[in-house]
């Protein structure tokens, strides 16, 4: 059997707090040794990079089944290797939604025949209508490992504590967006001077903190296991920080983007940039770090959100929200370390053993008998990124140009090496 | 026959098990147990309620329960008439307790009660002159129920049951049975368990004696009986419950569920069933394990003793 020693390499385990240069011995799939190990079979020279475990993603939409001009699972799947993600987990908002049994079972069997775990999550209601409980229990038995909300909020409190109490019985973790759909339906921006001199329709950045302080509660009340899904405003992050203190048993994630920019990226009406939840403040934007290096904040997601041009090329209010992101998660991530703005031990909890445990998955750590898929990267390589380079079958970007610092060189997928850097 | 030798039945309505205690029951289910007897119970003496007015007073639709009572009151030779509400002055607005004056002026002895809202027999029995039974009222209690169920279960475990272990499975939310069930078992000393999703489940039940489960397996473990409930099918559609088909396979009672309970267990359900929803046919038509048949027998006695004691006390 064949087996890989990477040498003199920056070991980075968040979930063992290792930090050391050492070697990493590879064997049938598996790490068997680990650090000031002898060398042995075949070698990769790993000087001046750094290794950490592959990157689990929890908010990836991939347009398969029905949208599939803007992502498969396929094309999806390599946009992740060459981003160093090697687990997504799939949003139900497909066409139709997985919202039924044999429908996480076709996804599941389609992740099969991909390099990468496709992880799915399922609808929490039927035809995501906020409404009509899916059911949770047997999808939960089938492999889905959430159940997602949607791009909606469940609105209804009663509903939503009837989600949470069900699905507490399957110890199944639902995720809500933190939204007040009566202080935000119809609007496109965050409530601030900027936007109101753009004249974009917007929403108060309470609007999130509310559903989320709604949602914590009902946690509290039901035992049910909750996810705020994308939050991105300094109030929100106080309020999870305080639940947590009180030992509710609930998680936040944010997305990469909200970590990156703030609104004045909107600039002049960019819809590359249209995202939701809203971009907001520069002083959101420095909450939600502290907020992932001092763990109120969970996990970080790309929520990798394929759309044509023609859907980005709109006027501002009426342009598609999301960005693609599965292949710039870790390398924006690299850039805010860089640049000192977030710790990078931090940042790789929160999209390596943070997600793994949140969701239950294998993987995401480092350390003897784990599965070997980690990434391998440069931390200071200078680049710059064309989005027309992007292996994503989609090239909506906040980042198109920017310079970045630090990039994926390998992918290694249960041992195999699935990617690497032309 | 005097029911009760050497004891004083005083109690004048039968609205909630809590109304009685321990003695009243043990007598109610003794008198019960000689009603069962179908000889006594058909060519008995009719003399027993001769000359006395039954009253079944029934605002939501009822079958068993409201033909139980009028064979009960009949066989004890009363005079029983059945309200039909459906084409009563309820209907043109008439509120509850004019109803109640109107009836009370045909002097009735019995009225035997059901209503949607939990508490309307209580209400009832402050403003009429006569016994009021409640035959179920709201998600509140509908202890004639839970005494026939006990009674099946005395007959089942040869007379008493103390100590056995019984798990009441299913919308316990929505239940008056399983509420009433839940304190008459205690009261006679059985171990009790609440099985089912949370959803169905009331908040701090575990504060009433008895064991929550949200895991049927675990919940069945060692149980000596099984009392399942009806689930309406309009909860299970994505409200309560997602779908029938969901609720079966973690909370429907079949035989690989039941091979976690003691070989032997019996199994009980208030009707009408959900076959296929709550219950597999195959248990629920199996004689050695469904009492199903059992308590709509056990239903006319039960109701024999209930007006029989309530009677002695109006003399």
């Amino acid at each position: 059997m064949s087996v890989l020693t990477i040498t003199d390499i920056r070991i980075m385990d968040p979930a063992s707090g290792r930090d050391e240069i050492g070697n990493i011995v590879i064997e049938n799939g598996l790490i068997v040794a680990l650090g000031d190990t002898p060398v042995r079979g075949q070698v990769m020279d790993g000087h001046r990079l750094t290794c950490a475990p592959g990157l689990i993603d929890a908010r990836v939409k991939a347009g398969e089944p029905g949208q599939e001009n803007l992502e498969t699972l396929a094309s999806a799947s390599r946009a992740a290797l060459a981003g160093g993600v090697t687990q997504i987990v799939v949003q139900p908002q497909t066409v139709p939604i997985i919202d039924d049994l044999s429908l996480v079972d076709f996804i599941m069997r389609k992740g099969d025949a991909l390099p990468i775990d496709v992880h799915v999550a399922g609808a929490l209601t039927k035809g995501l209508d906020g409404k009509t409980m899916t059911e949770i229990g047997l999808m939960s038995d089938a492999g889905a490992v959430l159940f997602a909300s949607g791009p909606e909020p469940i609105e209804d409190a009663q509903i939503m504590r009837r989600l949470m109490a069900y699905s507490a019985t399957f110890n199944a973790l639902i995720s809500n967006s933190p939204v007040t759909p009566a202080l935000s339906r119809g609007t496109c921006a965050h409530e601030s001077d900027v936007s109101a001199r753009l004249g974009l329709p917007s929403a108060p950045a309470i609007s999130e903190r509310i559903m989320a302080e709604r949602d914590m509660a009902l946690a509290e009340l039901t035992g049910g296991r909750l996810l705020l899904d994308l939050i991105s405003s300094a109030e929100t992050v106080e309020s999870v920080r305080r639940a947590k203190l009180r030992d509710i048993d609930v998680s936040a994630s944010v997305s990469i983007n909200h970590l990156a920019l703030n609104e004045l990226d909107i600039g002049d009406y960019r819809t590359f940039a249209k995202l939701d939840p809203p971009l907001r403040e520069e002083r959101d934007r420095q909450a939600l770090l502290r907020g992932v290096e001092d763990g109120t904040i969970d996990i970080i997601v790309s929520d990798h959100d394929p759309q044509s041009a023609g859907r980005k090329r709109l006027p501002y209010a009426e342009a598609a929200n999301g960005a693609v992101g599965l292949e710039l998660m870790l390398p924006v991530g690299l850039k805010l370390a860089a640049d000192d703005e977030i710790d990078l031990m931090a940042y790789l909890r929160a999209v390596t053993v943070a997600p793994a445990d949140l969701l239950g998955l294998k993987g995401g750590r480092l350390s003897v008998g784990a599965p070997a898929d980690l990434v391998i990267f440069s931390e200071t390589e200078p680049w710059v990124l064309d989005s027309e380079q992007l292996l994503s079958r989609s090239k909506n970007t906040p980042f198109d140009d920017r310079r970045m610092t630090g990039r994926v060189r390998h992918t290694i997928k249960d041992g195999r090496i699935v990617y690497s850097a032309r | 026959m005097t029911p009760f030798e050497g004891y004083e039945f005083t109690k004048r309505h039968c609205l909630d098990i809590s109304d009685f205690h321990r003695a009243d029951i043990e007598n109610l289910l003794a008198l019960g147990a000689h009603y069962s007897d179908v000889d006594v119970q058909k060519h008995g003496p009719r003399d027993v309620l001769a000359g006395k007015t039954l009253i079944n007073l029934f605002f939501e639709n009822s079958t068993r329960t409201e033909k139980s009572f009028e064979l009960a009151g009949r066989r004890l030779g009363a005079d029983v008439i059945s309200m039909q509400i459906a084409n009563s002055s309820v209907k043109k607005g008439e509120t509850l307790l004019d109803t109640a004056a109107t009836l009370n002026a045909m002097n009735p002895d019995l009225l035997v009660v059901r209503h949607g809202s939990s508490g309307a027999p209580s209400l009832l029995a402050q403003k009429v002159s006569c016994s009021v039974i409640n035959a179920g009222d709201g998600m509140h209690a509908h202890p004639t129920q839970a005494l026939l169920d006990a009674l099946t279960l005395r007959q089942a475990f040869d007379g008493d049951f103390s100590g056995i272990r019984i798990a009441i499975c299913g919308d316990v939310l929505h239940s008056r049975v399983a509420r009433s069930n839940v304190q008459l078992l205690n009261m006679l000393g059985a171990e009790v368990r609440l099985v089912g999703p949370p959803t169905l489940i009331p908040t701090d039940a575990d504060q009433w004696g008895v064991e929550v489960f949200h895991d049927m397996r675990a919940g069945l473990a060692g149980c000596d009986a099984i009392m399942m409930l009806r689930l309406q099918l309009e909860r299970m559609s994505g409200s309560f419950v997602p779908s029938r088909r969901e609720y079966f396979h973690y909370y429907g009672l079949d035989r690989e569920k039941l091979s976690y309970a003691k070989v032997g267990a019996v199994v009980l359900h208030p009707g009408p069933m959900n076959r296929g929803v709550e219950i597999s046919s195959s248990i629920a038509d199996d004689p050695d394990i469904s009492l199903i048949t059992q308590q709509v027998a056990a239903g006319v006695a039960m109701r024999m003793a209930v007006l029989h004691a309530l009677a002695e006390g109006i003399r």
